[in-house]
């Protein structure tokens, strides 16, 4: 009798670990199928070479947008992922197991869990309005960095951990210091959890608009500066959607992203896939 | 008169003498007075039941436990005639000195060739050429080299168990230390895997001084010149109760509790 109904109850957990699985594949086909199929469409080269008119009429292209978003993201991550990777290190390996460390610790998964519109406000008060960067890419990139951080080292101190102990025993005992064993060693081998921080950030920072509204402003003219205010192609999303009738041209836009955020996954997993065999000097 | 080997080891005499050691973790006192001189260029297999502080001892001699924290330490222990917890010992210099080989073979999950040459590159050997040939010359006197000699360029982790643990040995080898310590190096292994370890020991031995932990009372009896018999007293501090050449301990012990040990009846 008890066999028959443990094996009746592992064909239930599978037909709903398979259900859930079919269910959030069929959902992922279905809406970038949509976006792609209303939006490659209106995609040409006149709609990726122009920038759009701005206003009302929803007319012209994204080019201006494309550039903001590359340049905002660049600049995030030049400075996300040196920070992010630092303190990760920081609170992984050298950190004290005492108060202070518990208490950055709960600090850092508090902010993760903060809406983004709050560090909007934030990146707007000090960046724009104290530090006078204006509505720039400049200050919705460090505003960006500060809602990053968070799942950054959070993401990365995880993959730090995975790193087996016994890896770090060998390479001491081996006579190497500290930091020889880190940067030679855990690093290399934490490399593949490390990009996955990357892509998360990349992935929130792409879809991020709230708090890039009130720092970047909407600009769609053509970023000449990183003082420049400038308008990425999520918040173009937003406008064309909301404040004009081209729906046609959103689901052109959105497919665009969609291909981008592609592009950037594939980008970075094989850069890593490269500075991994660099650092362990395989290449 | 002084015998000099070939990596310029002074081999006469004890090479390390722990004098009125101490352990602690915390409160807890994992090691009671310890006093043993292990000779050079021999080896001293540790026995003893689980938890009498074997393995709390030899990570003493290359000063492991100094990652744990809360532990400490009183009394010295002396390699050539310096204590190793003086202020001025540079650790990453005493760790070079004296390797570890540890229970479960770990080697780096990279190339068999990086494996090996990550100890000396760290230590700034840098020309292609002469990482090679140490490369080379540490797989030869760990006894891996004909096996793997083909294959230097892929990952250590395809070898099997026995051959990764030549391999931890040949990467210890790789940044010439004079002592080798070994901490239960063949519990994961099989017999054949074992007995090709414990004649690579036996050769290395003439080189090296050589410190094993082992639960196998046939292996320290095969491999080793001396043996020292560790238990825990009745607050669970790790003591020494006996320590003398292999053929005394194993035939004629003198402590009731080592023989008991030795034949079986505990432990």
């Amino acid at each position: 009798m008890r066999n028959v109904s443990a094996k009746q109850t592992q064909k239930l957990a599978m037909a709903g670990i398979w259900g859930g699985g079919v269910i959030t594949l069929l959902l992922l086909i279905v809406i970038i199928g949509y976006v792609l199929i209303q939006g490659l469409p209106g995609i040409n080269w006149e709609f990726l070479s122009t920038n759009p008119k701005g206003g009302l009429s929803g007319e012209g292209g994204i080019l201006s947008t494309v550039v903001s978003t590359l340049y905002l993201i660049g600049i995030t991550l030049v400075l996300l992922v040196p920070i992010g990777i630092g303190s990760a290190v920081y609170l992984s390996e050298y950190a004290p197991n005492n108060r202070l460390t518990r208490i950055i610790r709960y600090g850092i998964e508090t902010l993760a869990g903060i809406p983004s519109i709050i560090f909007g406000l934030f990146g707007y008060a000090l960046f724009v309005t104290v530090l006078s960067f204006n509505f720039s890419i400049l200050s919705g990139a460090l505003t960006l960095v500060c809602l990053l951080l968070p799942t950054m080292i959070t993401t990365t101190e995880e993959a730090l951990k995975a790193v087996s102990y016994s890896y770090r025993e060998a390479a001491l005992a081996l006579g190497t210091t500290k930091w020889q064993m880190i940067s030679r060693i855990v690093l290399p081998s934490a490399i593949p959890g490390i990009v996955t921080a990357v892509i998360l950030c990349i992935g929130r920072a792409i879809g991020e608009t709230a708090c890039l509204y009130v720092t970047m402003g909407g600009s769609a003219a053509m970023p000449s500066s990183l003082l420049e205010g400038g308008r990425t192609l999520s918040l173009h999303v937003f406008y064309l959607a909301m404040e004009t009738n081209a729906m046609d041209k959103a689901m052109a836009t959105a497919a665009v992203l969609i291909i981008i955020i592609i592009l950037i996954n594939a980008l970075t997993n094989l850069l890593a896939g490269r500075f991994q065999k660099r650092l362990k000097g395989i290449s | 008169m002084t015998e000099y080997n070939f990596n310029g080891q002074n081999c006469h005499g004890d090479k390390i003498k722990a004098k009125n050691l101490n352990f602690y973790y915390g409160s807890f006192q994992a090691l009671r007075d310890i006093n043993l001189d292990i000779p050079g260029c021999a080896i001293t297999a540790i026995i003893g039941p689980s938890g009498c502080g074997k393995s709390s001892f030899l990570r003493l001699l290359n000063r492991m436990n100094d990652l744990i924290y809360g532990s400490r330490i009183e009394g010295t222990i002396e390699l050539d005639g310096k204590n190793i917890f003086d202020r001025d010992v540079d650790v990453v210099e005493l760790r070079k000195n004296v390797g570890m080989v540890f229970q479960k073979p770990n080697p780096f999950p990279i190339s068999i060739f990086d494996n090996i040459a990550f100890g000396p590159k760290q230590h700034g050997k840098k020309s292609k050429i002469e990482l090679e040939e140490i490369v080379e010359n540490s797989l030869k006197q760990a006894a891996l080299w004909d096996e793997v000699k083909d294959k230097l360029g892929q990952s250590a982790l395809a070898l099997s168990g026995g051959q990764q643990q030549r391999l931890c040995i040949a990467r210890v080898l790789s940044v010439e230390p004079e002592v080798i310590l070994m901490d239960e190096p063949c519990s994961a292994l099989d017999p054949m895997a074992t007995l090709k370890i414990e004649d690579l020991m036996r050769t290395l031995a003439k080189n090296y001084t050589i410190i094993i932990v082992t639960h196998n009372m046939q292996q320290a009896a095969r491999v080793s010149d001396t043996t020292a018999f560790f238990m825990m007293e009745p607050d669970r501090a790790g003591s020494l109760v006996e320590y003398g050449s292999t053929s005394e301990i194993f035939t004629n012990p003198k402590d009731k509790r080592t023989e008991d040990y030795i034949t079986g009846r505990f432990g």
